[in-house]
């Protein structure tokens, strides 16, 4: 019988997440022997060409992009997780959340005490760049999330424990230590 | 004084009569968990999260003085259920971006959260916009975090007994404010005592940050309550999910 | 220290306790509270300037702006079932400005709460004057007036109102709408009757004959009376106080307002009487805000009664019967209509509502044994005093005796005060009304019951369906979900006080998960989240918060078709995103098209 299916994506993360994920050290091997890991930035598959098990969601939505992106691993995996804060309620990226669009606009390309190259002033608006979103969305705003796992990022052996136990059927007990928001 | 006899989930318990629920159910090792209420400072109910019921009705415990033969329901799953809404209610209300937080590890809502196996809020985050205050010359106020607990109302006054902080607007629109003039000349030693009052990470003092490092903050290892009962807080595969 | 505030202070005293009134008191005289009375006051009274303004914040009608007029519209269901959105336009398009502002010649223009004018909406409240039935072009005619400089009371469109209304202490347009007498609105009362045979018993017979009565509280609880005076009388402390409850916030009721305005010494003498049996000095009214129109009209009545020595020192010559009383002003916030939070605004302070116990019999008013008492509670008890506790409960039921009035409203041919029977079902009540075609009956208020069909045989009385008296009636052109739950949700979480979290967080979460169906993108999981949230909302302190989400559970129980017809069939997750309008914003600021 063919292993389950893992894709990964991170959308607006910091890859913060991806990292903790790899940070289960030794066990990858273990993990590699339980799934296959297709679609992911770690493999560099790009396409979904079956149905997945299980997707793995970095971070919230700020984009069209990110918005195409998630719907696609809504349609294409069987259980969605989201994985870490930017996921599940925005994150850091969400902090922009309620200041008008065009001053973040100004801020990031006009303003900003870094900007220096942008002397014509002009703001990125190329039809293939993805558009920016008026706010934030957490993922679960956008589609159906099965699984939360919080962290910033989330400990490497709450991930490791919840995808074993998600995988193998077996009975999940996480100690206290292991869910945290930070 | 009078002691009177009385029960939490079947456990007989004793406390001096008048007492309040809290305090008598910590006199008899049973947690009852709160967010708003301080120890000696008059209650004020308003998080809900110590929410019980007593002989049958709801009730919150940190403003209900015990009496002769209550019964006490605590831990029942109908009051866990109940407790864990409001939390989640707190964080989908404010902006709570704990990464960012300086009281991380140390706060009382996001203790309550882990020991509520809290993933994420049922509630859609409502994301507000609130002003980050800094009029006080020791403290930066960020409105962002702030649930309302007034516990600063209650406890923060100069030496006449005049406030520093008060409640503004009503409903929704309720806020907490400074005083702009009192502010200015907050001695340093009551900005200490206001940014420990606080709860959570909405009161804090300027020019210093993230003392402790992570791993020993209060609630990195210890589960909230867990100093006045024993709990081994475990999360398990159903509470990873909304439902 | 201004010379305004000096002489309010000498005549309301210079006590924290009088916070509300000398607010008041400014802002009558200059429209608005200014920043440097905020101080000035502030310092006489000890405050710190952020007291004060936590007072005056809580309370809708206080303004710390200048204006030359202040318009308040009702835009409560009731108002808008009766074409008050036209109106508002009306108001926005001829001051142009927009609800909130003030426009440019000064007038401020805003939106309120129910007023107690369910049977003459839409109406507006102008300086205090009351404008019912207002139309378009009525609202043309006094906004142009008001800008000639004409006076309000040149620019009534309607002759001046019925019963008392049309007299020179009220003269005012409001109708008192009495489609129905009983015992209490009868004419057969007799003022003083009552009062002469109380004096002429113990305290603990006046309270004995209550209690035969087996009257109950006509504020919503229910609570019996008798025993309410017995547990005031008996709790430790030399003074003691009556306070009438008129703040009549409940949205729908006006039958208080009827009761002030018609039987003023009614009411006047059962707080006597009250007061007689619990051993109380001083008596309040506290009036909301926006029946300021019937200040004169009171004061009238109790310069009336002092004269006919039915208050002051030794009452009808009972030796040491001593007892007044005064009005107290709201200054608009529903929650004070809660008798705990009554009490702290009495004291000066936001209404935020107290924990009980204690309970106001016990501690209320300064600490004091008080007891708070409706309107119309008071009023009963004069008839019983007069004719006995045995005669009362000949009338309505075994368990709920006595009658009850109604303040019934919406679609309708005959909206008004209908005093009657407990007992009678809300069949009965919408034959004696006239109203054909009902689709639902909004039963006690936005805190009762949402009732359709299946529900018009149950009986008005405190064992089936009780009510403090409003009764909202909508027809089947009506659309219930958007028409009438959502604006009740929107009340509460405007008059929430703020104080719990269940009632103010949870509440805007339901609401807003409400506006999510109603937009199309409801799923079946919609309706049991509400269902489940709305329990939520039970923990809260007080009877606003535990009533606050009734209008989704009720509605959802009783007309669950409503909701099912929200619910997207082929989907079983939605949310509010939508792409187009989530980048219409960005597009705009960078100048490209949205391609999808
Ligand atoms: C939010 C809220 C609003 C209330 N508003 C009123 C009111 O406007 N008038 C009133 O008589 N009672 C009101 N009540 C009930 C009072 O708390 C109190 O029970 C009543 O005044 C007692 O009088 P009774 O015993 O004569 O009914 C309200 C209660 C709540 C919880
Ligand atoms: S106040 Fe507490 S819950 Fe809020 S962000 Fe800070 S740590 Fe997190
Ligand atoms: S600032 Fe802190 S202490 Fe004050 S009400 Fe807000 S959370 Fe509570
Ligand atoms: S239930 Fe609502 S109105 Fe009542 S005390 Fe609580 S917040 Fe205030
Ligand atoms: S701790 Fe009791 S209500 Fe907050």
């Amino acid at each position: 019988m063919s292993k389950p299916l893992v894709a990964t994506a991170s959308l607006a993360g910091c890859f913060g997440c991806h990292m903790s994920l790899l940070d289960i050290d030794e066990r990858i091997l273990k993990l590699v022997e339980l799934v296959d890991i297709g679609k992911s930035p770690v493999t560099d598959i790009k396409t979904f060409t079956q149905q997945y098990a299980v997707g793995i969601i970095e971070g919230g939505c700020c984009n069209s992009e990110n918005v195409h992106n998630l719907q696609e691993f809504r349609k294409n995996c069987d259980i969605l997780i989201s994985l870490g804060e930017c996921a599940i309620m925005g994150g850091l990226p969400a902090m922009r959340n309620g200041i008008p669009i065009e001053e973040c606009l100004n801020e990031a390309y006009l303003e900003g005490p870094t900007v220096h190259l942008n002397t014509e002033k002009i703001f990125p608006n190329d039809d293939e760049l993805p558009m920016l979103l008026d706010r934030v969305y957490p993922a679960h705003e956008i589609v159906k999330i099965d699984y939360f796992l919080p962290g910033c990022p989330p400990r490497a052996d709450l991930i490791w424990d919840a995808l074993v136990a998600l995988l193998t059927g077996k009975e999940l007990e996480l100690p206290y230590e292991v869910v945290k928001y930070d | 004084m009078e002691r009177v006899k009385f029960q939490i989930d079947n456990k007989d318990c004793e406390a001096l009569y008048g007492q309040m629920l809290v305090d008598a159910a910590r006199d008899n090792g049973v947690y009852i968990p709160t967010l708003c209420n301080m120890q000696d400072v008059k209650p004020c109910g308003s998080c809900r999260v110590c929410t019980v019921k007593v002989n049958g009705r709801y009730a919150t415990a940190c403003t209900t003085p015990v009496a002769c033969g209550m019964e006490i329901e605590s831990d029942t799953e109908e009051i866990h259920e109940i407790r864990k809404a409001l939390i989640e209610l707190i964080f989908a209300e404010g902006n709570h971006y704990c990464p960012t937080c300086e009281m991380s590890g140390n706060c009382e809502l996001q203790a309550l959260g882990y020991r509520f196996g809290m993933m994420v809020s049922r509630f859609p985050y409502q994301f507000p916009q609130r002003e980050i205050n800094t009029d006080c010359q020791h403290l930066i106020i960020d409105y962002n975090r702030c649930i309302r607990c007034k516990r600063c109302i209650r406890t923060i006054k100069d030496k006449k007994g005049k406030s520093y902080f008060a409640f503004i607007n009503r409903g929704d629109k309720l806020e907490v404010t400074m005083d702009k003039e009192m502010a200015k000349t907050m001695p340093l030693k009551v900005a200490e005592l206001a940014m420990e009052n606080c709860p959570v990470g909405a009161i804090l003092l300027k020019e210093t940050a993230y003392r402790v490092p992570i791993g020993e903050r209060r609630f990195d290892k210890k589960c909230i309550g867990s100093e006045i009962e024993e709990t081994d807080v475990k999360v398990f595969m159903g509470e990873l999910n909304n439902e | 220290m201004s010379a305004l505030i000096q002489n309010i202070l000498i005549k309301v005293g210079q006590k924290k306790d009088r916070l509300l009134d000398i607010l008041l008191s400014v802002q009558e005289a200059e429209s608005f509270v200014s920043d440097e009375n905020i101080k000035i006051i502030a310092g006489s009274l000890q405050l710190s300037e952020i007291d004060v303004r936590q007072c005056m914040s809580f309370y809708h009608f206080f303004s710390t702006k200048p204006s030359r007029h202040r318009i308040f519209l009702n835009d409560s269901v009731m108002a808008n079932l009766m074409g008050g959105q036209k109106v508002k336009e009306a108001f926005e398009k001829v001051l142009n400005c927009k609800q909130g502002e003030i426009n440019a010649d000064g007038i401020g223009f805003y939106t309120t709460a129910c007023i107690g004018m369910s049977d003459q909406e839409p109406a507006a409240m102008i300086d205090g004057v009351i404008f019912p039935s207002l139309t378009p072009e009525r609202v043309r005619f006094v906004v142009e007036g008001i800008n000639q400089g004409k006076s309000l009371s040149d620019l009534y469109y309607l002759p001046l109102g019925d019963g008392r209304n049309g007299g020179a202490a009220l003269n005012t347009m409001v109708n008192s709408n009495i489609r129905k007498t009983g015992l209490l609105l009868d004419d057969y009362y007799k003022s003083g009757s009552a009062l002469t045979i109380a004096i002429e018993k113990s305290e603990l017979e006046v309270i004995g004959i209550v209690k035969t009565s087996g009257l109950r509280g006509r504020g919503g609880a229910g609570f019996p009376t008798g025993m309410k005076w017995e547990f005031c009388r008996s709790s430790e402390g030399a003074e003691k106080y009556i306070i009438c409850n008129a703040d009549e916030g409940e949205p729908g009721t006006f039958k208080d307002r009827v009761i002030l305005t018609e039987k003023i010494e009614m009411l006047l003498e059962g707080m006597t009487i009250a007061a007689y049996a619990i051993g109380a000095r001083e008596g309040i009214i506290y009036l909301r805000h926006e029946y300021q129109y019937m200040r004169q009209h009171i004061e009238n009545a109790l310069a009336v009664a002092r004269t006919k020595k039915m208050l002051g020192n030794n009452i009808l010559g009972k030796d040491g019967f001593d007892f007044d009383i005064r009005i107290q002003f709201g200054a608009g916030a529903y929650v004070c209509g809660e008798e705990s939070s009554l009490i702290e605004s009495m004291e000066g302070k936001r209404g935020e509502p107290r924990f009980k116990p204690p309970f106001p019999v016990q501690k209320g008013y300064h600490n004091k044994p008080t007891s708070v008492n409706n309107v119309e509670t008071f009023c009963k008890v004069c008839r019983i005093i007069e004719r006995g506790g045995e005669w009362y409960r000949r009338y309505g039921t075994k368990q709920s005796v006595g009658t009850k009035l109604l303040s019934i409203s919406g679609d309708c041919p005959r909206p008004g005060v209908y005093e009657i029977e407990w007992g009678m079902t809300l069949y009965q009540m919408l034959e004696m009304v006239g109203a054909t075609n009902t689709q639902a009956i909004q039963v006690g208020g936005p805190s009762g019951s949402l009732i359709g069909k299946t529900g018009f045989d149950r009986k008005i009385c405190y064992s089936d369906i009780s009510t403090g008296g409003s009764m909202m009636i909508f027809d089947q052109s009506r659309d219930l979900i958007k028409d009438v739950v959502l604006n009740f949700l929107e009340f509460f979480i405007d008059e929430s006080c703020g104080s719990c979290l269940s009632c103010r967080a949870c509440t805007q979460q339901i609401r807003n998960k409400l506006e999510k169906m109603i937009h199309g993108k409801g799923v079946s999981t919609d309706i049991e989240d509400l269902k489940k949230w709305a329990k939520f909302t039970l923990v809260s302190r007080c009877g606003l918060g535990q009533s606050a989400a009734n209008p989704i559970s009720t509605s959802i129980a009783n007309f669950p078709h409503l909701y099912q017809a929200m619910v997207q069939k082929e989907k079983d997750y939605d949310t509010c995103f939508d792409l187009a309008s989530a980048v219409a914003d960005s597009c705009k600021v960078v100048n490209r098209v949205p391609n999808f």
